[in-house]
């Protein structure tokens, strides 16, 4: 992007700058080493010499147009800002349902349901497996009778919800579709999401229930069923935050998620018929926002180039919105501290700070106690308030993409960029992702990654404010949410009385119904409706897929 | 037979939760001490975890929960383990624990408390310190 006279210009006061400071640093001293919380070396310098073969349209050009660097839409923040979406849920679907109407009131813009253990995992509430275990990380969902309590005065056409959730993907999407019917919005205009990304499961969040293959099928049926009659629908979040969040570097997050990618657009594609740009254009992403401000922005930068350019030259997609890569962030739990929680306020800014810089669609910002409960409302509006001053006092979104063009960015793009691609190549010789896991590869990456933070926190190479520098012994006074002892006998009350309420020959047929599609190769999702409006639970659903398709073994690699 | 004095460890998740970042730093830290570790991997009952500790013939468990239900699976392992004989085996744990909890905690047989923070050096002293391989203690025994 220089010429030839003002390059040499560059390099030769980069030369005599370089002199000046081995001139400071007092001669033999061993140089510190400067890197990022991944542990990637970062120059002292960047300058037009970095990013001088950098062609400004195959690389870096406009927001909404190839490679999308800039940004998915042309208008980005001025359009609309992203989506303050929190993550929330505890307790009962009472509990919950007062939380989200908190957060609607002060401003939030989403829904993002959290649930509870024994959801997540595909058991009721009166399953051995669930004691103690009940409304404690997120709420108690067993039948659409709690999903109606929880969604009660939310209209699901003008909000849209999105679903942390994964082996029971389709139930709880199931009976999202239900009460969208009951409340009389159609699904052509029900926008939402549900995260339904099994591989990351397998690779880091280990809430997973059948083996790899039927978990990957019944991602493709839904995926198959949102293009056909749920067009609005994100019906996989393609995440990354879970493998951050084990331990994993930048660029392992960002190479193993479009990884998956990829394993997901080849598995519809060799299965279902679909041409690409039938279903590309609803596929999401889901990103952490670290601490280290610059190789996040970098990453989300680089995020979007990789996945445009795989769309277009691996898959051939035509349709621009098959290119987009939108996504959600989440700021880094795990860089938060339990001691001095209220240092926690100034971390999750810092991060959210970063995902605007980053051209996020959709934003959750971490409460500075959640390292020690669930959030309090005041903790949560906090949290709230904090991505509210950056979309409208702080300024970054009056112009799109502000960092492009800084040597330092532009340059650290294109090393997340060619590292993770790296990766993706060594991962497509392994055969793909599923080979990869079944060998433990991406699992055993994170771990050696995570320990060597662990080591480098014990021996003092990385600083945690408030763990191995300026420790102090005073606790801070913080009100932290108490889950409802009580609230697992309610739970257990109230699912036994769904099952003596309904008909239970519609829901044994419809359960036979479930279990016969599973068997064969027919979409489940029709039959899952089916089985939810009937009042079937999660868990008998979830029993028929664990009947079918048999139970996925952690294989326990450290 | 000569003693066995290497120290054998169980590191276990009880529960559902799934986030095992810190349980599996900690089976790499046991097994960089010299250590023989066992890791059982997620979603494991705490029968199962008992059953794996008896037949592995470990001397240490450590645990880890960060889902809030620890106060039941921690003290329902050490309370199979006593039940079935083998209560000599030393039980610890770590997670997300409120501070109120760690009373009840050792109440329940538990015999130390990892909070977040805490270094991979200070649980290899703290382990060195405490716990003595089935060998020694057999022969001192003796």
């Amino acid at each position: 992007m220089f010429d030839a006279k003002t390059l040499k210009q560059v390099c030769d006061g980069t030369a005599e700058w370089s002199e000046k400071v081995k001139g400071g640093a007092g001669g033999a001293q061993e140089p510190r080493r400067f890197s990022t919380v991944s542990d990637l070396e970062i120059k002292p310098l960047y300058t037009p010499d970095d990013t001088k073969d950098l062609d400004f349209a195959e690389t870096i050009g406009h927001p909404g147009s190839f490679p999308f660097t800039r940004g998915c839409q042309p208008d980005m923040y001025r359009g609309r800002v992203w989506t303050f979406r929190m993550f929330s849920g505890f307790g009962s679907a009472e509990d919950t349902n007062r939380r989200y109407h908190h957060l609607l009131t002060h401003g939030e813009t989403g829904l993002s349901i959290a649930y509870d253990y024994p959801s997540l995992m595909g058991y009721d509430s009166d399953s051995p497996r669930s004691h103690a275990e009940i409304g404690k990380c997120g709420v108690a969902i067993d039948s659409l009778a709690d999903f109606e309590v929880l969604m009660d005065g939310i209209p699901l056409g003008d909000v849209t919800v999105s679903h942390t959730i994964n082996p029971p993907a389709t139930i709880m999407w199931a009976m999202n579709l239900a009460l969208a019917e009951k409340q009389g919005v159609g699904w052509n205009r029900l926008g939402g999401t549900i995260q339904n990304d099994m591989l990351k499961e397998f690779i880091a969040q280990k809430t997973f229930m059948c083996p790899i293959e039927p978990s990957v099928r019944l991602v493709r049926d839904t995926i198959e069923f949102g293009s056909k009659h749920v067009p609005r629908w994100n019906t996989v979040s393609i995440s990354g935050y879970h493998m951050r969040e084990a331990g994993a570097t930048a660029v392992q997050e960002l190479a193993f998620t479009l990884a998956d990618g990829i394993t997901y657009v080849q598995d519809v594609l060799d299965h279902t018929g679909m041409e690409v740009d039938v279903f590309a254009p609803r596929l999401s992403f889901f990103f952490d926002s670290h601490i280290d401000f610059f190789e996040e922005i970098a990453k989300f930068r680089a995020a979007r180039r990789i996945w445009a350019r795989v769309m277009k030259e691996r898959f051939k997609a035509k349709n621009p919105r098959s290119l987009w890569m939108r996504f959600h962030t989440q700021t880094a739990g795990c860089s938060l501290t339990a001691q001095q929680p209220l240092n926690n306020v100034v971390r999750t800014a810092t991060e959210a700070l970063a995902a605007a810089l980053g051209g996020t669609q959709s934003l959750h910002t971490n409460s500075y106690d959640e390292t020690l409960a669930l959030p309090s409302d005041q903790a949560v509006t906090v949290a709230l308030r904090t991505q509210q001053i950056i979309a409208e006092e702080t300024g970054v979104t009056n112009t799109i993409d502000p960092l492009a063009g800084s040597y330092f960015v532009e340059a650290l793009t294109r090393e997340m960029e060619e590292k993770a691609l790296d990766y993706i190549e060594k991962i497509d010789k392994m055969g793909g992702m599923l080979a990869a896991i079944d060998q433990g590869f991406p699992q055993l990456e994170i771990a050696d990654a995570a320990y060597r933070y662990q080591r480098q926190l014990d021996s003092n190479t990385k600083t945690l404010v408030g763990v191995n520098k300026y420790v102090t012994e005073a606790k801070a006074p913080i009100e932290l949410l108490k889950i409802n002892e009580k609230l697992e006998e309610e739970q257990v009350k109230r699912v036994n009385e769904v099952k003596r309420t309904r008909d239970n020959r519609m829901v044994s047929q419809a359960l036979g119904d479930v279990r016969r599609a599973c068997k064969g190769g027919e979409n489940v999702m029709p039959h899952v409706i089916e089985a939810v409006k009937a009042y079937a639970t999660e868990q008998e659903i979830c029993d028929v897929y664990r009947e079918v398709f048999g139970e996925y073994r952690d294989p326990g690699f450290f | 037979m000569v003693p066995t004095t290497k120290l054998r460890v169980l590191v276990a998740k009880p529960g559902l939760d799934g986030h095992d970042r810190g349980v599996r730093v900690i089976a790499r830290g046991f097994r960089d001490a010299g250590y023989e570790v066992i890791y059982t991997g997620v979603h494991q009952t705490p029968e199962q975890i008992v059953s794996t500790a008896i037949q592995e013939d470990v001397d240490l468990v450590g645990l880890s929960c960060l889902s809030g239900a620890h106060l039941f699976l921690f003290g329902e392992v050490v309370r199979q383990l006593r039940e079935k004989g083998a209560g000599d085996i030393t039980v610890v744990g770590g997670g997300i624990i409120p501070d109120e909890d760690i009373p009840k905690l050792k109440e329940a047989g538990i015999k130390q408390v990892f909070l977040p923070g805490t270094s991979l050096d200070e649980i290899m002293k703290w382990t060195e310190e405490n716990v003595t391989p089935a060998g020694m203690r057999e022969e001192s025994m003796q």
